[in-house]
């Protein structure tokens, strides 16, 4: 519906072709902030599930390069959080740090902390598979397992972390339903994983996240690689599931971000270290930016 | 083709290879300047490669087609049931065809290749999923010794089993000593292949299954290794392919031998290419030469055999 919505503000918005260009700066922050205003904002411990996820400090390394540096954002139980920002700005890498996937790149390095549930999913004697058990991660690319069936994807994470479920039909249809695929995918939960579409394909991958009944859900670029359609199904599929659990989304299209989140962080890097430079509430930092950098962003002057 | 015959009659060139040749050139150049008039130089540039590497496909098949209609031809009246029923051990080579056969040979083969893939294997494939999986500190020596091993000549691992387990340990030449030659020589081409199949798996795959907390080994385990099942059937075939036909170390630590022998670590132990080897050098006679020619014909049915397995496997799990 805010697809709609969006869409025809933006087509409003070009009175004649001469004033083109000034209008386009100034206004776009507007369109923005209205698609984000029009969402209702969800204050931070209203939300009965979910953990909340707080970076403290978070440095990263690639080598010697220095990728992220001193990153410190709090992400509240049951809100959804966009992480947005130029390419090379260490999104991708610090939304890694969060469930400690950055470690199976070799070479990399981190400092920092960061707390799930208050706890440092770093300390020492942490087991790392638990982590990812409760923060799920859904990849750019939909990455099925390809020996699989639709079904067996799904339930793939059970098996994979040797967990024991008592009634797996229920927890299949759960997590399609919740994953807006069901009604696609009921009849063919025997095909195998690549008969399905691209759009398809990834809400099956975050069916299979949800599987394992994950507190927190990072979203790399999910729809990057999607058509418009299968974004405004995954989108739904975001929102629905922001009731339940705490959602950190990179994105590089501030549309989705205004559309989808409670909360946006901005991120740059000038050649160094990527760095955290401006989070708010989405409506906040698309209508008012502290910052002239991300005022210069989200108005489209670079990036 | 009549330009062929015309060019063959100017140049003074003779023979077959005379008329390939006169082929060749008349083939390419007639088609470069058809190609060149009709639609210009690009397209006569790219006719002139594709008749190339047609012609080289063409010199390619030559000698495998060869082979096979003289195998084949030479070795089918050879053939007989009792072939797969009699052993060698109360005929010699220069008997007559209908006596003895290649029992012995055959179970020795099936027998040492078997036994062979067991030891290859577990090593092959773990050393494979070291190189692309754990990419462990010695990864990088590791992968240059498989490839250097992959270049072994096989009587040197015929001589290293003599050497380092036939003479000083058991005292006996037996077909587990040939099964392990022949390990030495399958390893390092299943480990290759394998390698190469695993590096065809995106990293995303493996991300996704560490992402749903999995560890390593289960991800592998359920993930990465069923999703190149076939690559790797494949890779054991061509392992086997590799050494199915092996004369030298058989030759050196099995020690051949004409009874049927099913016991791999006691007596000598026959094997395909051995019978072929023994056929021609100890015969002389017609029905030795046929006796080689027939052995020859079912070692070739055999490779036949087991690459039609590997590519139906493979070609039936790309389909899903």
């Amino acid at each position: 519906m805010t697809n709609n919505d969006d869409l025809a503000q933006n087509a409003n918005l070009e009175p004649n072709p001469g004033e083109k260009k000034e209008m386009k700066t100034q206004t776009t922050p507007h369109s923005l902030a209205d698609v984000a205003s029009s969402r209702e904002v969800k204050q931070p411990g209203t939300m009965p599930l979910g953990s909340g996820l707080e970076a403290r400090g978070v440095h990263a390394w690639f080598g010697s390069k220095h990728a992220l540096k001193d990153v410190t954002l709090d992400f509240a139980a049951g809100t959804v959080t966009a992480l947005i920002g130029p390419s090379g700005c260490g999104k991708s890498t610090f939304l890694r740090t969060l469930n400690r996937m950055h470690e199976f790149i070799p070479t990399a390095a981190l400092a920092g902390e960061v707390l799930l549930g208050g706890k440092d999913i770093y300390a020492s004697g942490t087991d790392v598979t638990k982590i990812r058990l409760r923060i799920g991660m859904v990849f750019q690319k939909p990455n099925p397992f390809p020996s699989m069936t639709i079904g067996q994807n799904v339930l793939s994470g059970i098996k994979l972390a040797q967990l024991k479920v008592s009634n797996t039909d229920d927890l299949l249809e759960e997590c399609l339903t919740r994953a807006g695929l069901w009604e696609e995918a009921k009849d063919r939960l025997n095909e195998h994983a690549s008969s399905l579409s691209g759009g398809q394909q990834q809400r099956l991958c975050i069916a299979r996240s949800l599987a394992v009944r994950p507190e927190v859900l990072l979203m790399d670029e999910p729809c990057s690689a999607l058509d418009p359609g299968s974004t405004f199904r995954i989108e739904q599929t975001i929102s629905e599931l922001s009731q339940t659990m705490t959602i950190v989304i990179v994105t590089h299209n501030m549309q989705q971000a205004a559309r989808v989140s409670d909360y946006s962080a901005f991120m740059l890097s000038d050649g160094g270290p990527g760095e955290l430079i401006e989070v708010a509430p989405t409506t906040e930092l698309f209508s008012r930016p502290r910052d002239k950098r991300t005022e210069d962003y989200v108005t489209g002057r670079f990036g | 083709m009549a330009l062929s015959l015309v060019l063959l009659f100017v140049t003074g060139l003779n023979g077959k290879l005379g008329w390939v040749a006169a082929f060749f050139f008349s083939y390419v150049s007639v088609s470069f300047i058809a190609e060149y008039r009709r639609a210009g130089k690009p397209a006569a540039q790219d006719s002139l490669l594709t008749s190339i590497s047609r012609f080289a496909i063409f010199l390619a098949i030559i000698p495998i087609a060869s082979i096979l209609a003289t195998v084949i031809s030479k070795g089918w009246r050879g053939l007989h049931w009792g072939l797969f029923t009699q052993d060698m051990s109360e005929a010699t080579v220069n008997s007559p065809i209908q006596q003895g056969g290649m029992l012995a040979a055959i179970v020795g083969t099936l027998i040492m290749v078997g036994l062979a893939l067991l030891f290859t294997l577990p090593i092959a494939i773990l050393t494979a999923l070291y190189l692309t999986e754990i990419k462990g500190k010695f990864a990088r020596p590791i992968r240059f010794l498989v490839q250097a091993m992959s270049g072994v000549p096989s009587i040197v691992a015929g001589l290293f089993i003599l050497s380092s387990i036939v003479y000083p340990v058991t005292g006996e030449r037996s077909g587990l000593m040939g099964a392990l030659a022949l390990s030495i020589l399958m390893i390092p081409t299943v480990a290759r292949t394998a390698e190469e199949v695993l590096l065809l798996i995106p990293n995303d795959l493996r991300e996704a299954g560490l992402a749903l907390g999995a560890t390593q080994w289960r991800t592998v385990a359920m993930v990465v290794v069923p999703a190149v099942k076939s690559g790797l059937v494949t890779a054991i075939i061509l392992g086997v392919a590799r050494v199915i036909g092996e004369t030298a170390p058989i030759l050196l630590v099995s020690g051949g031998g004409d009874a049927t022998n099913v016991n791999p670590v006691s007596g000598p132990m026959g094997s395909i290419p051995f019978y072929v080897w023994n056929a021609f050098l100890l015969g002389g006679t017609e029905e030795s030469t046929q006796r080689t020619w027939a052995g020859l014909l079912v070692l070739l049915l055999w490779v036949l055999i087991l690459f039609t397995i590997a590519r139906y496997i493979s070609s039936r799990s790309q389909k899903r």
